[in-house]
Parts: structure tokens; C-alpha cells; sequence
């Protein structure tokens, strides 16, 4: 799927819904940050997750985070090709990047999250965040 | 990389030679006896201590150079320790020797637990733990048994976001769920937002003391009080207790249970130096639930006791790690409490001074003055296309070890510096004239930050390879 068709969590997850079926990944923002991504850990398939808990971890070589899910629903696939080659999410986190897929519970759920355009923006307005404090550094230290 | 000793085998050579033999091995034959030769690398002795001569010039230690490493105090093990620790009448105990034959050693911890117990404001200590995340281990095995004797049920434990990355996995190990709280913008526990997070499910508040950022907890006494209101303790990781020597005594803020690194603020040898040792300190009411033996000192001498009802038991094989306590000991003694205050003013001020000449050229989330150490922030480089490991990798090139880097998680970038105290202005100016020249670099030549290191005996490393199939033992090529 393209990253235009997407919507995003303010932690960084893409989702995408075909069917009443979501398929969720990481964006490429989030799979440049964490770098080379070592070892996923990812719900196993049949279980229960609920929107924004935290449902398994992303073990990078300099750090660890958290994988929120973005809705609601039954996990009724995994991507064990993932797991066992995450070096594939910073090569490809929009196709076969994917970590799993979410019979949604309650697609009302979707109405919370970005769009591509607005995870953009959201995306700006934080670099443009830190652009601000690391130039006042730059103009205290002229 | 140079060839591993068993490279430089060849047959027949030999560095030391074992007399003939001239004890009867039968009836030992089926038992003990090798059916294979032991496959040990044939050297002669000058090419063995060539060898390894060779490999501790390439090697980086804290006899060698600064180790810039935040929240793992890294300092001086000075020579008296292992001078001390080294004398015939410790190493040659036995740990199963009569305790009227070691009294000068029992009487040794005996003085280190009350020494601590003084530095801390605590009511007792145990010397087992082996490490601070055995400490922590221990400590939640204590409050698991306090509440247990009081017919509670409480399961969770709340940590901070700046603690250390041991303390929720020490907190899980003993069958408690760890909840996380955020820190402030100040990097520091918000006691309103630790209000609604504390209630009567809660056990402990497992806080480091200062905070990974290096960081007071301002709040400490509100902190305390809310946590008591709720019928919970207070355990504090004392890992950067470098910072409150003579200054804080936990004890004295309400800190219930504690935990303190020898191999740390008691100066004896880090990582591949030697053991780690992390006594647990607690208040006088909890000193019951300690682990056995416990050395207790009577009229007649000092005796081993395991009379204890409430103890979580044995942590440790015999006493934990002696020699180590020897050293601590020592260190202890040697600077008397004069001394440990001003180490940790000294530490302080080390840390302050770096972090007001460096910040400017990076990054500073959270605002000092800070107490042992601070943490920067690479970011304002990242436009340059570096990043904060390439700035690890360049200290390098400088023969400089790398300090701490994206930890803590909250700081994005970070790069945790502590200096402590034992080093001179001169040091730490020269590490911070290579930290502005690598700024400058990042900015005219990124090149040479994410290319580093190029003066080591090896580049830069896979780390997501070393850390996905690690491959940890040299083997010998199939013939």
C-alpha cells in the first residue's frame, strides 16, 4: 500500500483498511529514527488489543519501543517473515514491512487517527519544534 | 584484528612444562581422565607475553584514559584497595572455615555494613547481592515478603521514566507489573501526576536517586509522603549515590529499601575489572526480612546467623562477593566521611563545569545545574545527516572512550556524560576541546562522523548483525 492511503497514531503507526481488515506497520519517519531494527516481539495471532495499548516491542540497536495498536479488534495475522528478518522494516515499512493484521471491533476507531496529510503536518510541526530550540542555541552561542 | 593466541599455535611449543607425572591414576581413570587431547594453543612463553602485551595496548581502561559514561560511575580503583584486598589472610580464606578462625574477616563486614548503614541513614544492610540489579532483586523480594506478612495483596510497582532500564525488568523477575510514570518538563517526578498513579494496589516506588538525567528529585519529600499515604515503600536505586555522599542520606528522606554499587561509588574495579557488588540497605523495621547468614557481632566475637523467621532466604553461594568488600571497605576508610563528602562535591562540580562548556554546542533538554552528571543531546547535529552514534564512533579516532549514548530513552539523541570526581580540569578540558572539534567537524566534514572510527583496529562494526547472531566463540577451522 502506498503511504498516501494510510492513516497514522501520533506514535507513529500506519494503518491500513481494507474490508474491515487493518494491516499495521511503522512509518518510515519512525523506521528511520530507531535505526536497524534487531528483534520484534508482536501479539500472537487470535488475541485481543485494545486502541493505543501498547501491544509489543521494537528492538532497535540503540533503543527500544513500544508498538501501540492503532484500533481496536482481534489480531488474525502476524507477519512471521518480519520477525524473523526485521531488518525489512527500515528497507520497506509500507509493504512488506507490515507487523500485523486487526479484524477491527469498532470502525468508528478510525476517526481518531491521521490522515497522510495531517501526519505530515504533525510531523513539521515537531521537527519544526526542535528547529526552533537548536537555532535559539545557535543564535546564544553567536 | 591481530590472530587469536590458538592462531599462533604451533606444535610442539611450549610456555610451561608440567613435571612426569608420579601419581597412580588408576581407580581416577574412567572418572577425570581425557579421551582427547585439551586442544590448548602451543606457544613459546616470549610469544605469549608478546601476545598479550599486544592486546592490552589496544585495550581501553580507567588506567588508561577518561570513561565519560553517565549513570555507571566509572572511576579511579585506587592501590590500596587491591594492595589490601590482596594480603594472604583474605585470599586464602575459606568460606567454609569455622567462624572462630575468621573473625578479622567477619568483623571486616561487619564494619562495611555499619559503615554504609551511617552513609545511608539506613537501619541495616546485607552484603550478598552480587551486582545492583541483584540489589534490586533483592529489595523486591523484601517488599514482596513485607506485604505478604501483612496479608496485602499489592502488585504493582511504579517507576519513573528516568530510572534505570534494570529496574522494571528486577520489578518483573519478582512477579510484580511495573508502571511506568512520565517525568515533567524539568525531567523530574511530577508528585500530582504520582498522586493518581499510587493507590492501594501499589507496593513500591522504585526511583533512582538522582534521576538518569542527573537530576534531583526536587520533590523528594512530597514524593515520600504520598507514597507512605498509600501504604507503599520507597526503594531507591543508589547507583548514583556518587552524588550524595555525605550530602543526602536516604534514610533521612523516608527511602525504605536502597540499594548501593561498590563497583560504582565505592571505587572497586567495573565490568570486565572485576565482581560487581550491590548491598541492600533498608529501615530498621524491615531488617528482619534480610537475607541470611547475617554476620551479628556478640560479646564473644562475631557470629554467622541464619535465626531469622521473616528472611527472603539466600541470595547468594556463602557471603556474596568478599574481596570485593575488602576493597569498599578499604575505600571507605580511607577517605573517612570528610573524604566522601567531597567526593561528591567534587563529582558535582566536575559535572557542571563540562555541561556549561558543552552545552551550546549540543543540545541540553533539561536545564541544570546538574548533581554527578548531564546529558546532551546530539540533535542540533542531525541536519548535518549525524547522529549521536557517529559521534561515539569519532571519540574513538580521538583515543577517547564513548560516553553513555540514547540513554536515557526520554532524551532524543542523548549523549549521558558523568566525569567524576578523580578527574583534573586538565582532563576534562581536553575531552571537551574534542567534543566542540567533533561539533565542528559535524558541521564541515560529516564525513569523517559517519565514517568513523577509521583509526581503530577495526571499523565501525554491524551491530544489528552482532546483536541478531552473535557469534561468540572462536572456533578452530575444520581440517
Amino acid at each position: 500500500m502506498s503511504p498516501e492511503e494510510c492513516l497514522y497514531t501520533k506514535e507513529h503507526e500506519w494503518i491500513y483498511v481494507e474490508n474491515n481488515v487493518a494491516t499495521i506497520g511503522i512509518s518510515e519517519y519512525a523506521a528511520g529514527e530507531l535505526g536497524d531494527i534487531v528483534y520484534l516481539e508482536l501479539p500472537e495471532a487470535d488475541s485481543s488489543v485494545s486502541q493505543m495499548d501498547p501491544i509489543g516491542t521494537i528492538e532497535a540497536v540503540k533503543t527500544v519501543a513500544d508498538l501501540y495498536s492503532p484500533v481496536s479488534g482481534q489480531v488474525i495475522e502476524v507477519n512471521e517473515d518480519i520477525v524473523s528478518n526485521p531488518e525489512a522494516v527500515s528497507k520497506d515499512p509500507y509493504e512488506n514491512g507490515w507487523f500485523i493484521k486487526i479484524k477491527l471491533s469498532d470502525p468508528g476507531e478510525l476517526d481518531v487517527l491521521f490522515s497522510y496529510e495531517e501526519y505530515r503536518d504533525y510531523l513539521g510541526e515537531q521537527e519544526a519544534e526542535k528547529h526552533e530550540e537548536d537555532d535559539m542555541m545557535e543564535e546564544e552561542d553567536e | 584484528m591481530g590472530k587469536t593466541v590458538f592462531e599462533k599455535s604451533s606444535s610442539g611449543r611450549r610456555a610451561f612444562t608440567l613435571p612426569p607425572n608420579d601419581c597412580p591414576l588408576e581407580g581416577l581413570k574412567q572418572l577425570i581422565t581425557r579421551k582427547g587431547p585439551v586442544g590448548l594453543p602451543e606457544i613459546g612463553e616470549q610469544d605469549l607475553v608478546r601476545h598479550y602485551i599486544e592486546l592490552a595496548g589496544k585495550n581501553y581502561h580507567i588506567d588508561k584514559g577518561m570513561y565519560p559514561l553517565g549513570s555507571c560511575t566509572m572511576k579511579y580503583n585506587p592501590l590500596i584497595n587491591e594492595e589490601l584486598a590482596g594480603l594472604g589472610g583474605f585470599t586464602g580464606l575459606h568460606p567454609d572455615q569455622d567462624v572462630g578462625d575468621v573473625q578479622g574477616a567477619l568483623e571486616l563486614m561487619h564494619g562495611l555494613e555499619r559503615a554504609l548503614s551511617e552513609i545511608c541513614g539506613m537501619g541495616a544492610f546485607t552484603l550478598q547481592p552480587a551486582a545492583g540489579a541483584h540489589g534490586e532483586f533483592t529489595g523486591m523480594l523484601i517488599a514482596r515478603d513485607y506485604f505478604l506478612g501483612r496479608g496485602e495483596k499489592r502488585k504493582v510497582i511504579v517507576v519513573p521514566d528516568s530510572a534505570h532500564g534494570t529496574n522494571p525488568a528486577s520489578v518483573a523477575i519478582c512477579g510484580f507489573t511495573p508502571k511506568t510514570i512520565q517525568s515533567n518538563e524539568l525531567g523530574l517526578i511530577d508528585p500530582a501526576i504520582l498522586e493518581k498513579e499510587v493507590d492501594g494496589e501499589t507496593a513500591v516506588l522504585m526511583l533512582t536517586l538522582p534521576n538518569t538525567l542527573g537530576l534531583f528529585e526536587r520533590e523528594i519529600a512530597e514524593v515520600v509522603r504520598i507514597v507512605h499515604d498509600a501504604g507503599a515503600l520507597v526503594y531507591m536505586d543508589g547507583a548514583n549515590m556518587n552524588a550524595l555522599l555525605g550530602i543526602v542520606r536516604p534514610g533521612d528522606i523516608g527511602i525504605d529499601i536502597m540499594h548501593v554499587n561498590l563497583h560504582k561509588t565505592f571505587s572497586t574495579p567495573h565490568g570486565g575489572g572485576g565482581p560487581g557488588s550491590g548491598p541492600v540497605g533498608v529501615n530498621a523495621e524491615l531488617a528482619d526480612f534480610l537475607p541470611i547468614p547475617r554476620v551479628i557481632k556478640e560479646d564473644t566475637g562475631y557470629i554467622l546467623s541464619c535465626d531469622s523467621d521473616k528472611t527472603v532466604g539466600r541470595i547468594h553461594s556463602y557471603f556474596g562477593n568478599f574481596n570485593v568488600l575488602v576493597k569498599a571497605y578499604a575505600y571507605i576508610q580511607t577517605l573517612g566521611a570528610r573524604g566522601l563528602k567531597q567526593v561528591a562535591m567534587d563529582s558535582i562540580l566536575n559535572a557542571n563545569y563540562l555541561m556549561n562548556r558543552l552545552e551550546g554546542t549540543y543540545s541540553l533538554k533539561y536545564p541544570g545545574p546538574c548533581m554527578h552528571e548531564f546529558v546532551l543531546s546530539a540533535r542540533n547535529l542531525k541536519k548535518n545527516g549525524v547522529r549521536t552514534s557517529d559521534v561515539a564512533k569519532r571519540l574513538l579516532d580521538y583515543g577517547l572512550h564513548a560516553p553513555t549514548v540514547y540513554f536515557p530513552l526520554i532524551v532524543e539523541e542523548a549523549l549521558m556524560i558523568e566525569p567524576v570526581e578523580t578527574e583534573s580540569r586538565e582532563t576534562l578540558d581536553a575531552f571537551a576541546e574534542v567534543m566542540e572539534r567533533i561539533a565542528q567537524e559535524a558541521k564541515e566534514s560529516p564525513e569523517l562522523l559517519t565514517e568513523a572510527p577509521r583509526h581503530t583496529p577495526v571499523r565501525r562494526l554491524d551491530e544489528a548483525a552482532a546483536s541478531r547472531n552473535p557469534d561468540l566463540q572462536w572456533r578452530p577451522e575444520e581440517k
